[in-house]
C-alpha cells in the first residue's frame, strides 16, 4: 500500500532507519544534521528502540562499535566536523569487520567552517575514514526519496559485507521537504550474525570482535581478504545514474545535491541544441567507473561539477585516463551555483 | 593442593612480565564470574595497554576496543544487551588520560557495567612513560627528573572522582600485594559484579598493581615500593557504595 508522506531529509532518514530495523541510535548535537537525532530521541522510545545522547561524537562511535559487536542495527550522524571525531573509531569499526550506519550532512570547511551545504568531505569519506587500509561504502542520494531507499540499502549492505556504510549527503538534502514513499524500499537478503558478541551461553567458543594483529603475515593476510571483499563490492554494488549520454558531447559528473542543480543546466543547455548528458554517481565508493569508461571513447570532454574545490574530479579523471578533457566547476564555503551560473560554464567549454 | 584453573580463563598462556600483578587481577575476574555463573551471558571489553590481549585470556566473548573508549563500547554492549554483564578491564593511560571523558560519563548516566581498573603508576606497553596516575617525584622516561608537579600537575584520583557522581553505584580501591589483600580485592570484584546484577549503576574496582619491568624493580621490591609509595597516594577502601546507603 502506497503512503505519500512529506518529510525533512534528516527525518525521513530516520524514518527509513528505524522502519527497516535499526534499534539502536547513538548522537551528539551538530547543525546541520540535528533534526535526524531529535527525530530519532522522539520515535525510538515509542518503538522499543533506544536513541542515547553521547558525551562527544568519539563515545557515540564507540557505543556504535559495541552495539554493533552486540549484533544489533545501529547508526550515527553528524556534520563534517564531528565525522572527523568519528574517524578513530569508523577505521576501527572497519578493522573489526563491523556493520553500522554513518551519515554525514556536509557543512562547509576545513575547521569549524560553515553550516551552510559543501561537499567537501569526499575526499574524506572515500578514502580516509581513519587511518589504515581500509574502505566503508559511502552512498550519496539526491532526493528525500532517494535517502529513505538509500538508508535501507545502508543497512542491508552493512550487514551483508560486514562493512561501516556511509550516507553522505549535505545540509541542503537533510533540510529540503519532498513527498516520499516508504513502500517502495526494496530490501536484500542478509546472513546471520553469528559472530556477534551476545554471550557464549555457554554453547559455543567465545566470539572475540578485534581489530588488532600483532603477526604482520596475520594483518596482511586480513587485509588482502578484505580486499577481496571490497574487490566483489566494487564489481557488483556500484550504482549511478544517466541522462542523455547516448549522444553526449558534454559529460556532466554530479552527486547529491549539485546533481540536481546540474539536471537543469543539462534541460537548459539541451533546449539550446547542446549535447549535454548527466552521470549521477550514486555510490561514491565504489566509484561507478563503468559509464565513464564507457563514454570517454565518445564524448569530447567532462565536467565535474562539486560544492567543493574539486575532489571527486581526481576520480572521474582516473577513469577517463587522458582520453578526453576533465574540467572542474565548483563553489564552496556553503554556497551553492544556480543553473544558469552553470549554463554558462556549459556554453563556454562547448565554445557556444 | 590442586589449583584448578578458572572455567572463565582460556588455557592461553598469558604474556604478562614476571611480577606483574595482571595475572592476578585476570584470575580474580574469572573465578567471579564462575562463582556467579555468568561466563555465558558475560561481553568483556579488553583497552590499549599491556592487557589488550585479554581478550585471549577470558573465555567469555570480548571485544577490543579503542585505547580509552572501552567504556562507551561497553555502553553500546550493554544497551544493545541489556541482560548480559558486561566489564570493562583497563589501566590508568587507558581509563585516566585518554579515555577520561568515557569514564565520567558512564558514571554520569549510572550506565549498569563494571569497570576493572589497574593503576600501576605508569604506561607499561610503551615502555614506561608517565601515567596520568604517576605520583609526584616518580622517575619515568618522560618524567626522567621525577613527575614535577609544577610541570605536570597532580595525579588523577578515580575512585574519590567517580564517588562524586550520582551514577556510581560503587567505587572501591584495592591492592593484591598480599594474600589479605588478594581476597579483600576478589571481595570488591564480586560486590562489583553482583551490584551490576542487581541493576544498580557504574560499578568500579581500582586495584593497585605493579609494573617490576618499567618501575626497575624486582618483584617483591615492586610489591614494598607500592606499599610504602602507592598506598598513601592512593588509600585503599569503598569510596562509593549505594546499598549500604539504602540500608542505612
Amino acid at each position: 500500500m502506497s503512503e505519500k508522506v512529506l518529510m525533512k531529509g534528516n527525518e525521513a532518514l530516520a524514518e527509513a532507519a528505524i522502519r527497516c530495523g535499526c534499534t539502536h541510535f547513538f548522537g551528539y548535537p551538530i547543525t546541520p544534521q540535528t533534526e535526524l537525532s531529535e527525530y530519532m530521541a522522539k520515535q525510538m522510545p515509542k518503538r522499543g528502540g533506544l536513541y542515547l545522547q553521547a558525551e562527544s561524537e568519539i563515545a557515540a562511535i564507540n557505543m556504535v562499535l559495541g552495539a554493533a559487536s552486540a549484533g544489533v542495527r545501529v547508526m550515527t550522524s553528524s556534520s563534517s566536523p564531528g565525522i572527523s571525531l568519528k574517524c578513530e573509531g569508523i577505521s576501527y569499526l572497519i578493522g573489526s569487520d563491523l556493520p553500522c550506519v554513518i551519515v554525514n550532512m556536509q557543512r562547509g570547511g576545513p575547521g569549524l567552517g560553515g553550516i551552510q551545504p559543501a561537499q567537501s568531505d569526499y575526499f574524506q569519506a572515500t578514502r580516509a575514514l581513519g587511518h589504515g587500509d581500509g574502505h566503508a561504502i559511502v552512498l550519496a542520494p539526491a532526493t528525500v526519496q532517494e535517502v529513505v531507499n538509500t538508508t535501507t540499502l545502508a543497512f542491508d549492505l552493512a550487514d551483508i559485507y560486514r562493512t561501516p556504510v556511509m550516507i553522505l549527503g549535505d545540509g541542503a538534502l537533510g533540510q529540503m521537504m519532498e513527498p516520499i514513499d516508504f513502500a517502495e524500499v526494496p530490501r536484500r537478503q542478509c546472513p546471520a550474525k553469528d559472530w556477534a558478541c551476545t554471550g557464549t551461553g555457554m554453547k559455543r567458543p567465545h566470539n572475540i570482535v578485534n581489530s588488532l594483529y600483532i603477526q604482520p603475515e596475520d594483518l596482511e593476510r586480513l587485509v588482502e581478504e578484505r580486499f577481496e571483499r571490497y574487490a566483489k563490492i566494487e564489481a557488483e554494488e556500484a550504482l549511478w545514474e544517466e541522462q542523455n549520454t547516448e549522444d553526449t558531447e558534454l559529460v556532466l559528473v554530479a552527486y547529491g545535491i549539485t546533481a540536481r542543480i546540474a539536471k537543469s543546466a543539462m534541460n537548459m543547455a539541451r533546449e539550446k541544441g547542446l549535447k549535454v548528458g548527466l552521470v549521477r554517481p550514486i555510490t561514491l565508493w565504489p566509484f561507478p567507473k563503468k559509464p565513464l569508461d564507457k563514454l570517454s571513447a565518445t564524448a569530447k570532454r567532462f565536467l565535474c561539477v562539486e560544492l567543493s574545490m574539486g575532489q571527486m574530479v581526481e576520480d572521474v579523471r582516473l577513469v577517463v585516463n587522458g582520453r578526453a578533457p576533465v574540467d572542474f566547476f565548483g563553489r564552496t564555503g556553503g554556497m551553492l551555483m544556480t543553473p544558469a551560473e552553470l549554463l554558462a560554464q556549459i556554453e563556454e567549454r562547448m565554445g557556444k | 593442593m590442586a589449583i584448578k584453573r578458572p572455567h572463565a580463563l582460556t588455557d592461553v598462556e598469558l604474556h604478562y612480565c614476571p611480577g606483574c600483578t595482571h595475572g592476578i587481577v585476570h584470575r580474580l575476574v574469572a573465578e567471579v564470574i564462575d562463582e556467579l555463573g555468568i561466563e555465558g551471558k558475560t561481553v568483556g571489553v579488553a583497552p590499549v595497554g599491556c592487557s589488550v590481549f585479554a581478550y585471549n585470556y577470558f573465555n567469555c566473548d570480548m571485544i577490543e576496543a579503542p585505547h580509552g573508549r572501552a567504556p562507551a563500547v561497553a555502553t553500546g554492549v550493554k544497551r544493545a544487551r541489556p541482560e548480559c554483564a558486561v566489564f570493562t578491564y583497563q589501566g590508568d593511560g587507558d581509563l585516566a588520560a585518554i579515555g577520561t571523558a568515557e569514564t565520567v560519563h558512564v558514571g554520569a548516566r549510572g550506565e549498569n557495567i563494571t569497570i576493572i581498573f589497574i593503576n600501576n603508576a605508569i604506561y607499561g606497553m610503551t615502555g614506561g612513560q608517565m601515567a596520568p596516575t604517576t605520583i609526584a617525584n616518580q622517575v619515568t622516561t618522560t618524567t626522567p627528573y621525577g613527575r614535577s608537579l609544577q610541570v605536570n600537575g597532580n595525579p588523577v584520583k578515580v575512585c574519590e572522582m567517580l564517588a562524586t557522581l550520582d551514577g556510581t553505584a560503587y567505587a572501591e580501591r584495592v591492592s593484591v600485594d598480599c594474600v589479605k589483600n588478594v581476597m579483600a580485592a576478589k571481595k570488591a570484584i564480586k560486590k562489583a559484579f553482583t551490584m551490576q546484577l542487581e541493576g544498580k549503576g557504574l560499578s568500579i574496582v581500582e586495584v593497585l598493581s605493579t609494573c617490576p619491568t618499567n618501575w626497575g624493580l624486582a618483584p617483591n621490591a615492586a610489591m614494598q615500593w607500592l606499599r610504602d609509595n602507592l598506598m598513601p597516594v592512593f588509600p585503599l577502601g569503598v569510596y562509593k557504595d549505594v546499598s549500604k546507603e539504602e540500608s542505612k
